[in-house]
């Protein structure tokens, strides 16, 4: 098993190089200086080219990627031109605010998802079971930003029972305890992850229920409660880990559009402000770091399969 | 197509029948593939689907004329009735005419970004699991670096500088979704690679492109065709998504996110045949997308068959 961590976690950081690099490139080219933002765009072409040496934009892309990275690695991830601050204080002042959004539906949504999917399987094919695929099937084609706008449209708009608007205070603490401003944002995210996990999580329970083990447990008399808490629920849970692992890519995404739609001042707003007005940056340590927390997770997801299912530590 | 013998969608014919199943004649797989697939109520209901939209946005302009393009400020904002039967914009435009238009554009996008992607996949994956060894792990690296970056990042970042038209959305979105795919095929060639068709092909000389576009590529089909009905679900949510942070087609060319970004505006006026409408639409082409998905893949998928 240690063999198989060490290889794993050898292939993530090769993968997370690679990932950097092309992040990189991909800007670079796009993107080859920010002098002309800087400077304003009635910047002569010789102060652009003293600005570029002066900041060492005029190297072959290669060399300012490894300068970039040696710096990022020091926890220095840049300089926002257009906010004047450090992409790290930057992201300081905002991290835990997207990460209480995200981990909150997250968390949320799974703890929904796990019972519903289960439900569902026990009761396949009921009236229930048609009902809550529907609603789940209409959920997962919904464009996130439509869901918000219908939330709002009902809840803040024409109820009033919350607001329209995310909670707008510096403080984490604050923004957690602000459950009137910040219910939409948390069920937008969640009801959107919950549609896809409680399909999974259905069909997951559906083939553990064929399984023998079940068959025996019924067979020696164990009441159905016992059958599903002891025996199926741990087991149709497996796969689920791999499925919150692969879907940080859409929970980012999520994250990004919901914090626009209730303007909630998270890294996510932060990328959307940082494209209009360019600030290369932002956008490259972003996305770098979106890239990173995608590995990561994959990564962490495999190992927490690894430790739960003494079966693939074999492999 | 009808005539592809396919081995992995037709498990040695009917013959070994799975436990319990009785055995049934021979048979084609593309042809218990479609019977499956027609049994399936929802996914008959999916297609219906597809095809009313397919027909309402290609079809539909040559019978129903609107305004889409020239601003009319006499007639903005007008609810449903004679004339505009869902309205009009704050531009003037007729709102039916323009979810037409509007789908054209979201439809060619995703289905665009669906068959790039499955073609540079496929040929991607099947090449790599064909030569195998140190070339497949380097290409399959490569693989995971893309895929691990997050693509609605990308896609904002490019499409903010090079203000996109439906080829290049196309193009550049289906530059992700080639990911999967590859994967997908790739699996299916290495558990290919070891059956006797294959050997035989190979002892009979044939060259690898061949034996990539004549034996492999065909028998791979099913998880291909699958892949592109959830590829297209997913690019019309993208499509959507960038219309809506405005970063999605330019004027003249709309999509239905760009009129659903436009029409939230109004949502405080009560405008509401600016938004529900064209939500709907959206809503219902991916939901048909992914019911024909997930019925294809239980129509191809050997191992439920018969259950």
């Amino acid at each position: 098993m240690t063999a198989y961590l060490i290889r794993r976690v050898i292939t993530s950081i090769v993968v997370l190089i690679g990932v950097s690099i092309v992040i990189f490139f991909l800007l670079h080219t796009i993107y080859p200086s920010p002098a002309q933002d800087v400077l304003g765009a009635k910047a002569t072409n010789a102060a652009v080219n003293a600005w570029n040496k002066a900041n060492g934009f005029d190297r072959p892309w290669i060399l300012q990627y490894l300068s970039y990275i040696g710096n990022a690695l020091h926890g220095n991830l840049g300089y926002s031109y257009k906010l004047n601050q450090s992409v790290a204080a930057l992201f300081r002042e905002r991290w835990a605010r997207s990460f209480y959004l995200s981990g909150m539906s997250l968390l949320l949504s799974v703890l929904l998802a796990i019972p519903l999917g289960i439900y569902q399987a026990v009761r396949r094919n009921s009236l229930s079971d048609n009902a809550m695929t529907t609603v789940a099937f209409i959920l997962y084609a919904m464009p996130v930003f439509f869901l918000a706008l219908i939330l709002i449209q009902a809840f803040a708009l024409s109820l009033h029972i919350f607001s329209y608007e995310a909670s707008q205070s510096t403080s984490v603490w604050a923004v957690m305890a602000d459950w009137h401003a910040m219910t939409l944002p948390i069920a937008t995210l969640t009801l959107i992850s919950v549609a896809g996990y409680s399909r999974y999580m259905r069909s997951s329970a559906m083939d553990a229920l064929a399984q023998d083990y079940i068959k025996a447990a019924r067979a020696k008399g164990l009441p159905e409660r016992l059958v599903l808490f002891r025996h199926l629920v741990r087991n149709a849970c497996l796969p689920m880990v791999t499925l919150i692992g692969l879907s940080i890519p859409v929970l980012l995404a999520g994250n990004l559009i919901t914090e626009q739609v209730f303007n909630y001042q998270g890294l996510g707003l932060l990328f959307y402000n940082s494209l209009g007005n360019v600030d290369y940056d932002v956008l490259i340590a972003y996305t770098l770091i979106g890239a990173t927390l995608v590995i990561v997770g994959n990564l962490v997801a495999d190992i927490a399969l690894t430790v739960a299912d003494p079966r693939i530590r074999l492999a | 197509m009808t005539n592809i013998a396919s081995p992995v969608l037709s498990p040695l014919g009917g013959a070994r029948a799975p436990e319990g199943g009785e055995a049934g004649p021979i048979q084609s797989g593309w042809r218990l593939a479609m019977r499956e697939f027609t049994s399936n109520r929802l996914a008959v209901l999916g297609s219906a689907i597809l095809v009313f939209f397919l027909v309402f946005c290609f079809i539909g302009p040559i019978f129903y004329h609107g305004q889409t393009v020239n601003t009319n400020l006499q007639a903005t904002n007008l609810p449903p009735g004679a004339g505009h039967l869902l309205g009009t914009t704050s531009e003037g435009f007729d709102e039916l005419a323009l979810l037409m238009r509007g789908g054209q554009a979201s439809l060619e996008v995703a289905f665009l970004a669906a068959v790039f992607g499955i073609v540079l996949g496929s040929i991607w994956g099947a090449v790599a699991g064909l030569v195998g060894g140190v070339v497949d792990s380097v290409m399959m690296r490569i693989v995971d670096v893309f895929l691990s970056i997050p693509i609605l990042f990308v896609v904002l970042i490019i499409a903010v500088r090079y203000g996109p038209s439906v080829l290049s959305l196309g193009l550049i979105i289906g530059g992700y979704y080639w990911l999967v795919p590859a994967r997908l095929v790739r699996g299916e060639v290495l558990t290919l690679r070891t059956r006797d068709f294959v050997s035989a092909a190979r002892i009979a000389g044939v060259r690898p492109w061949r034996l990539i576009g004549r034996h492999l590529i065909p028998n791979a089909v099913g998880v291909m065709i699958v892949n592109v009905t959830f590829n297209v679900a997913d690019a019309i949510l993208l499509v959507a998504a960038l219309g809506y942070l405005g970063f999605g087609l330019q004027y003249p060319t709309q999509d239905w996110g760009d009129m659903l970004s436009n029409g939230i505006g109004y949502m405080q006026d009560g405008y509401w045949w600016l938004v529900y409408p064209v939500g709907a639409c959206i809503v219902l082409v991916v939901m048909a997308c992914n019911l024909i998905g997930d019925a294809l893949r239980d129509s191809f998928d050997v191992r439920l068959r018969r259950r």
